[in-house]
């Protein structure tokens, strides 16, 4: 099929493991200064040796078991060699040709709809290399300050097929496999750097370009994006697409070709000395996988009666998905609905607009809100804004206040007819007298009255049959009501107005 | 431990020190206030460490090797870093940049390599104990041409950690003094399992030499007594295997057939593994600096042209080209397969003999510079490689002289049978003291 | 057989630099040691040998990272806690 784009996918992240893959160094260095966590292992002096840390195999192989991948009955570190000055032994310790495992596959929602296999090549580990700060300026000097916190740090490496089809397969698997590693507790991918893809892209026919250096999730669909037209507009103008590797420039969402002097890397692989083989097939028995996205994903369909696009969405992410549950747990019958539409609709929204994280919402907190809003107490349109409260007070660093607080202090109480018959019923109840509704005034009946005798205009339009003239009305309505008015309500008591005016 | 000091000042006429500790502090325990010198590729805190190369000039290590450690605890003073051939690559110690150690025997020819220092410290009388490292000979040519006696323990049973590696796969930490009760002792303190080292094994030395073989079943290979060993030498081995059978061991006929190709297999082993375990030395962390105004590669190879000596630059290059695109299958590949073929030779041997005995050498110490082509320097292994190749121990003692320079015999042994080798040795010693 | 211009290839990649002045008797010593190393070719066998050692591994513990003093003490060059280091161009 010509035209037809390929895409492959390797995937690096970093195994969440207490100390480092061949040391003993705390994986802890985000927040401390630069070389405070190295050793003389990882500092690569000479004379050290490596050994290997054993839960970074355990979670390497929860991670090939869960993308059904074969362990391989025998598999082995080698050395990648080659000169850079983050690579402090000048050799990278990973796995060549006896990988970890190998075969797998992980499935996502496919372009063209329905699930599609995307087949994994291999998984294996490796060393992370140090961290390199560029200095200076082309006059005064260029020079590169070294920090070897990150060296050693494990990495598993996710290689796939080229089977992915668009930059949105490819988001879409990069998110899958996120989640699933997330899922299986040996991932943290809110951990800055934490993940790193390298694509392959090509179109059917042409030669294949490998972009390096894509560090986020959207810079992988904006990176494959970019490049992707880049060489179909090559071909367009009936230019050749060369093989090469190009890097990706994140601020600036386009791929640069990467002139440096050695052109194609001889690595000199071969199996590292100072380790011995890993004979590992058999623990693969004994490995328990938890429940992964896409059993959670059916489970909340049956359980909680939630769509498959809501349920694709909150099991999507393992926070995500454990908020829900959580908000939702002390009375899943009631709030299993409100909580779906709630989460994927709007709180989702409202957090990415913020960049903030679910983690900083309190379950109960929302579960109250939920609460508020299935009552009837407050509109839908007051929920959101009580939540936008709770958001800004979190990132504002100010006491977050309960949504009923929020509620009574703004006065969002919802306002409508049956609604006064509730506060006529309290104060009945206050008074001892018996509620007379004929002479609360209408909250509602007052805005629409006012409203029609500002609006002639838009009176006369919807006598004329404008349908847009309604809405209209509807909306100065719940502009006097301050949203408080029940839509429902305002529509149902206007249509009588407006019936009563003249129709 | 109660802390105290050996004053250390020798008259080192031979260069076999590179460093000298003049106040050693020591302690008490099995070694006791013993001075014993260290080869310049094992870490020493505190301690100058150079492998006899410039591009480790000034490098002090932040840490003790395993081995280091352990002589401490054994209350043993630390009294110096032994000179060697760079990097640990050569058979004679003149490719250390510091300048040859002199053979005490005769100081117009070498001591033998790479732990030369070691060797020509212990035959002088400088210090009783030395340690030394042996990757293709490196303890037992050295012990042969200095008149002194050296072991290479099985692979695994001493650990690497603080070892500058030259070939990982090949080369053992091992001890080096006048006699074997020495040897043994010292064998005592630094083996035993160590969980750095992830090619560790835990098996401690705690044997005590005898003499007693009889019945020791002793092999001789033809390829030992062959072309290319110098009759004298061949002689002298044989009357000392002849002491031996009169202690009550049995010789037997045998062949190594792999023999023909382990110098190969050899050498493209440790070049491979050598080039890739040297390409750290940048100048960043450790060594002369690295000009950081320019560009890295051109800095970075720089730092290593100037640092690095001609022998050392030249298995660099045999290594990486061995394991270049292409080459891998030819060479390093091969080499592997060469490998297994040398242990299984052994083993086949071993089901009929108990040990194997012939010279360390081919030839007596050369004359310093009369080797100057390498590949016939490379040739000189012929004797030593097959041992580290397959892992198996080795030991060199002093059977006599040729032309007045000391000769050694070499009995080599099971894997794990160190003591069976110390045995042989020492029976012999024995014998002829 | 390599010529010269391999050998200086070689020295490139190794990162080793050689001079002109040792490239040709280098040259002519670096080929005498491959062809030695061609008796390998006639080698037949496998390496399926005895495996002894295998899964060696150690437990997820943290242990103490040395004081940064000592990782920068040997460093040619540092600043602000970082090893200088000449850039990639």
């Amino acid at each position: 099929m010509e035209g037809q784009v390929i895409v492959g996918l390797e995937v690096h992240c970093q195994l969440d493991t207490k100390s480092k893959l061949f040391c003993g160094c705390s994986t802890d260095y985000r927040n401390d200064g630069p070389n405070t966590h190295v050793c003389p292992v990882c500092l690569g002096l000479p004379g050290t040796m490596p050994v290997l840390n054993k839960r970074s195999i355990e979670y390497a192989m929860r991670v090939a078991k869960a993308l059904n991948c074969s362990v391989l009955e025998e598999s082995e570190f080698s050395r990648k060699n080659y000169f850079y000055p983050d690579l402090d032994k000048a050799y990278q310790i990973t796995q060549y040709d006896k990988p970890l495992a190998v075969g797998g596959y992980l499935e996502i929602e496919g372009d063209e709809g329905g699930e599609k296999r995307i087949r994994i090549t291999r998984v294996h580990v490796e060393e992370d290399p140090g961290r390199l700060v560029h200095m200076g300026t082309a006059d005064r000097g260029r020079y590169s300050l070294v920090d070897y916190n990150r060296a050693g740090i494990p990495l598993i490496e996710i290689v796939s097929e080229p089977d992915m089809r668009s930059p949105k397969e490819a988001r879409k698997f990069l998110n899958k496999l996120r989640a699933t590693l997330e899922y299986l507790s040996v991932f943290d991918s809110e951990k800055e750097g934490s993940l790193r893809v390298d694509a392959n892209i090509s179109i059917r026919g042409s030669e294949r370009v490998e972009v390096k250096n894509i560090t986020s999730y959207k810079g992988v669909e904006k990176a494959l994006t970019f490049e992707i037209t880049r060489q179909k507009n090559l071909l367009r103008r009936g230019q050749k697409v060369e093989r090469e590797t190009r890097h990706f420039l994140e601020a600036r969402g386009v791929t640069q070709s990467s002139r440096s002097k050695e052109q194609e890397h001889d690595y000199r692989y071969f199996p590292e000395p100072d380790l011995r083989p890993l004979l590992v097939k058999s623990w693969v028995h004994d490995i328990v996988l938890p429940e992964l996205p896409d059993a959670r994903r059916e489970r909340f369909i049956a359980q909680y009666g939630c769509s498959l696009n809501h349920a694709r969405t909150l099991t999507g992410d393992l926070r995500l998905a454990n908020f829900y549950e959580t908000v939702v747990s002390p009375d899943p019958a009631t709030l299993a609905t409100l909580a779906d539409t709630w989460i994927s609709d709007t709180l989702i929204g409202e957090l990415n607009y913020r960049n903030m994280s679910i983690d900083v919402v309190d379950p109960a907190a929302f579960t109250g809100l939920l609460g508020l809003l299935y009552q009837g107490v407050i509109t839908d349109k007051s929920g959101t804004e009580v939540l936008r409260v709770i958001l800004d007070q979190h990132k504002n660093h100010q006491p977050c206040e309960k949504p009923a607080t929020i509620v009574d202090r703004l006065n969002l109480r919802k306002v409508s007819a049956t609604n006064m018959g509730d506060t006529a019923a309290e104060l009945s109840a206050k008074s001892g007298v018996e509620p007379d509704l004929s002479i609360q005034s209408n909250p509602i009946v007052t805005a629409i009255t006012e409203v029609l005798t500002e609006q002639p205009g838009a009176v006369n339009d919807f006598m004329k049959g404008k349908k847009g003239a309604f809405n209209f009305l509807v909306g100065q309505v719940m502009k006097k009501t301050r949203g408080c008015a029940d839509p429902g309500e305002v529509n149902r008591l206007l249509a009588e107005e407006l019936k009563k005016e003249g129709a | 431990m109660e802390a105290h000091t050996l004053t250390f000042e020798p008259d080192d006429r031979y260069n076999a020190f590179l460093t000298t500790c003049k106040n050693a502090p020591h302690g008490d325990g099995t070694l006791g206030g013993v001075a014993v010198a260290v080869k310049d590729n094992i870490s020493t805190q505190g301690i100058e460490t150079t492998c006899a190369s410039k591009i480790l000039k000034g490098y002090i290590p932040p840490y003790d090797a395993h081995v280091v450690g352990l002589l401490r605890q054994s209350g043993a003073a630390i009294v110096g870093k032994t000179n060697m051939d760079e990097f640990g690559m050569g058979t004679t110690t003149e490719n250390s940049a510091f300048g040859p150690t002199l053979n005490p025997h005769d100081t117009g020819r070498v001591p033998g390599g790479s732990s030369g220092g070691s060797a020509a410290a212990i035959a002088s009388g400088m210090v009783r104990m030395a340690l030394g490292t042996d990757t293709g000979g490196s303890i037992r040519c050295p012990a042969a041409f200095c008149g002194i006696v050296g072991l290479k323990p099985t692979y695994g049973r001493v650990s690497r950690y603080g070892l500058i590696a030259y070939a990982n796969s090949l080369e053992q930490i091992g001890p080096m003094g006048k006699n074997v009760t020495d040897v043994s002792t010292l064998m005592g303190v630094i083996a035993g399992y160590d969980r750095r080292d992830s090619t560790s094994h835990d098996r401690p030395y705690t044997h005590t030499p005898s003499a007693d073989i009889t019945g020791m079943r002793i092999g001789i290979p033809q390829e030992y007594f062959g072309a290319g060993v110098d009759p004298a030498v061949a002689g002298v081995v044989t009357q000392a295997i002849g002491r031996l059978e009169e202690l009550g061991a049995t010789t037997v006929s045998c062949s190594i057939p792999s023999m023909e190709y382990a110098l190969a297999a050899y050498y493209v082993t440790c070049t491979c593994e050598a080039s890739s375990n040297l390409a750290r030395f940048d100048g960043v962390r450790y060594g002369p600096a690295a000009d950081t105004k320019k560009s890295w590669h051109d800095a970075f190879k720089e730092v290593r042209r100037a640092g690095f000596g001609i022998e050392v630059r030249r298995r660099i290059m045999l290594g990486t080209f061995a394991l270049s695109s292409g080459y891998y299958g030819k060479y390093y590949a091969k080499a592997q397969i060469a490998r297994e073929n040398v242990k299984k030779d052994f083993a086949r041997i071993f089901s009929e003999v108990d040990v194997l005995a012939g010279p360390t050498m081919p030839t007596i110490a050369f004359k310093l510079g009369e080797k100057s082509d390498p590949l016939s320097m490379y040739l000189t292994d012929i004797l030593t490689v097959p041992v580290n190749l397959a892992g198996i121990p080795a030991i060199s003692v002093p059977c006599g002289r040729v032309a007045g320079m000391p000769v050694g015999l070499q009995i080599m042994g099971r894997p794990w049978e160190d003591e069976r080798v110390v045995d042989a040795a020492y029976a012999y010693e024995q014998a002829v003291s | 057989m390599a010529t010269e211009q391999e050998v200086h290839h070689i020295a490139e990649l190794a990162d080793v630099g050689i001079n002109t002045e040792e490239l040709g008797t280098f040259t002519h010593q670096f080929n005498a040691i491959l062809d030695y190393f061609d008796v390998l070719d006639r080698v037949q066998g496998d390496t399926a040998g005895i495996r002894d050692l295998c899964n060696v591994m150690r437990e997820d513990i943290p242990e103490p990272s040395l004081p940064r003093e000592a990782v920068l003490q040997n460093a040619a060059a540092t600043e602000d806690g970082f090893i200088k280091a000449p850039r990639v161009m």
